[in-house]
């Protein structure tokens, strides 16, 4: 649950915009990240949650961060989302600061749970951000519609989050941070309570939805094969403390179908990966 | 309803009626024997029974007179005129429903204030729960005497004692239920920008109504109690509350268990109502 934010120790901390100028073009960084530290004072001893990151994030680009549980990866998201407030270091979305980037609904955020109203039905879910907006009546329902289609929910819009399985679930959750028409989007393990089968079919569904809209993607997972099939740069993280190993590129086609996974530059690159986790100890006990 | 459901129901009220007249005859047996003493003519075990099962002023009517009240009050008069017990009804129904919508208020407004602020958690949390620690047979004729100096009488002073009962579930149901929203609800609302307000009427509020539907069945019941408590000391001019007074007056004991039937029968309807609101409301949602 988000808390207040962590005091800051003086103001020259303060997370600032790296620059005021407008992000946008192919290749500008649209997350620039510089130093980046994030401390939780707790009861015995503070906690580094993240330590030194640096990272640049370019428009279109498909980033996981990948990593064991601890190492700081979803705080890097829900930081760059103003859930989470660093410590210090200069963080801009957008050339902006996260605060002001949440203010304008800049990007989509989804959950490792769906996070559906249950009250709500399918379509009403998708149009909770829009009703938020003050968009009109007739628009909401459009653009509901239109992003229910892109996931592939077509005729579930007066179905109950109940009525469908957990992939269902997890697209409707999708489709509502698409509804927004945000150019990022932010995944905290969207699919990391599925099975592999569905996994498999959401991933695939995944990287056809990023090449169609050139959407700018930040993805949390700990899966290696996921992290290949779907970025286009991974970066691999480490806990104790919460840091950046190694940021690996993976120029593999940007049209990918499942078989790719069975190909050698898909097998060098996941070993990359894999050992850039064994550096940082993500297999030691 | 099927035949899984009915017949257990079934049986409970067959075995319910036969303790019911076991009872009757036990109670009313020694009145009856001496009745027929009186008579000085020879009795059997059947005069017994017809004598037991008959009385004008038994200890302990028998259902099927209590039934035959309830009937010939119902449909022997209109039901505007005070010898319908669906007038009495009526009477007390009105009462009760307006201490529930007052009761709702008073309870909404103290969960959101408790909700929202800390302070008001701790000085108001104990008074709320010492208010119900005062029996309301207590406190009834209180209320009924201070307001009606102020000139308020009728309706209001029994409206109030349901109020008085009413809000405390509701307030401890809401308190819960404003609170029962998932932290990554909360969270997608954050991302949303939305403000305080917005997550409340979307999100808190919505999030809550499961559990206030939960107080509310149990209000809804107390309160036709509050109602027939305030009638009580009025008086009694007319309410179910009226009829079970000048029952006891006159010693009419088909007439008091006849009024208790009919409270009884109101209750069940009111939380009936209660209920179908809460389907029509959240059916879909709630049917997990």
């Amino acid at each position: 649950m988000h808390t207040a934010p962590p005091p800051r120790s003086d103001g020259a901390s303060t997370p600032v915009p790296a620059s005021s100028a407008p992000a946008d073009g192919p290749g500008h960084p649209i997350v620039d990240i510089r130093g980046l530290s994030l401390i939780y004072p707790t009861a015995d001893q503070p906690v580094t949650a993240l330590s030194d990151v640096s990272l640049s994030i370019a428009k279109g680009d498909f980033v996981s961060l990948i990593g064991p549980s601890g190492c700081g990866k979803t705080t890097l998201l829900r930081v760059i989302a103003d859930l989470e407030r660093p410590t210090s270091g200069r963080i801009a979305v957008e050339g902006l600061s996260p605060e002001q980037a949440r203010l304008k609904r800049l990007y989509g955020y989804v959950f490792q749970a769906p996070a559906l109203y249950p009250w709500r039905n399918v379509e009403r879910n998708v149009m909770l951000p829009l009703e938020i907006m003050g968009l009109p009546a007739a628009e909401r329902r459009t653009r509901a519609r239109a992003q229910l289609e892109r996931v592939g929910l077509a005729g579930f819009e007066r179905k109950f989050p109940w009525q469908l399985s957990g992939g269902m679930q997890q697209r409707v959750s999708i489709a509502r941070a698409l509804a927004l028409q945000p150019d990022l989007l932010l995944l905290d393990e969207p699919f990391g309570a599925l099975d592999e089968i569905t996994r498999d079919h959401l991933n695939l569904h995944l990287t056809q939805l990023w090449r169609a809209t050139g959407k700018t993607c930040v993805f949390v997972t700990h899966s290696i094969a996921e992290a290949v099939f779907l970025s286009t740069r991974i970066v691999v993280m480490s806990p104790r403390p919460g840091r950046i190993l190694d940021v690996i590129d993976c120029d593999l086609p940007r049209e990918r179908t499942l078989d790719i996974r069975e190909t050698p530059e898909f097998a060098a690159i996941a070993h990359r990966v894999r050992e850039g986790l064994k550096e940082g100890h993500s297999y030691d006990d | 309803m099927t035949t899984r459901r009915f017949l257990p129901v079934a049986t409970m009220t067959l075995l319910l009626v036969a303790v019911w007249y076991a009872g009757a005859l036990w109670l009313n047996a020694p009145q009856a024997e001496e009745a027929l003493v009186r008579a000085a003519k020879p009795w059997g075990w059947t005069d017994l029974l017809a004598q037991a099962y008959g009385m004008k002023r038994p200890i302990l009517p028998t259902p099927d007179q209590v039934a035959v009240e309830l009937w010939n009050s119902l449909t022997g008069t209109t039901p505007t005129s005070p010898r319908n017990l669906l007038f009495h009804a009526w009477v007390t129904a009105e009462a009760a429903l307006t201490g529930l919508a007052m009761g709702l208020a008073l309870g909404t407004l103290l969960a959101v204030g408790i909700v929202h602020t800390r302070t008001l958690e701790y000085s108001l949390l104990p008074w709320v729960i010492a208010s119900q620690t005062i029996p309301i047979l207590a406190i009834a004729p209180m209320i009924v005497v201070i307001l009606g100096n102020l000139g308020l009488t009728g309706l209001l002073p029994k409206a109030v004692i349901c109020m008085y009962l009413c809000f405390f579930p509701i307030t401890v149901g809401m308190v819960k239920g404003l609170r029962a929203a998932d932290p990554l609800w909360l969270d997608l609302m954050r991302t949303y920008s939305a403000g305080g307000l917005r997550s409340f009427w979307s999100l808190r509020l919505p999030a809550s109504l499961p559990f206030l539907f939960a107080s509310l069945k149990v209000s809804v019941a107390i309160s036709v109690v509050g109602a027939i408590v305030g009638e009580l000391p009025t008086g009694g001019q007319a309410g179910l509350g009226a009829r079970l007074l000048s029952g006891s007056y006159y010693g009419q004991t088909v007439q008091i268990w006849s009024a208790l039937v009919m409270a009884s029968l109101l209750s069940v309807l009111l939380i009936g109502v209660v209920r179908t609101v809460e389907l029509a409301l959240l059916g879909k949602a709630g049917a997990r």
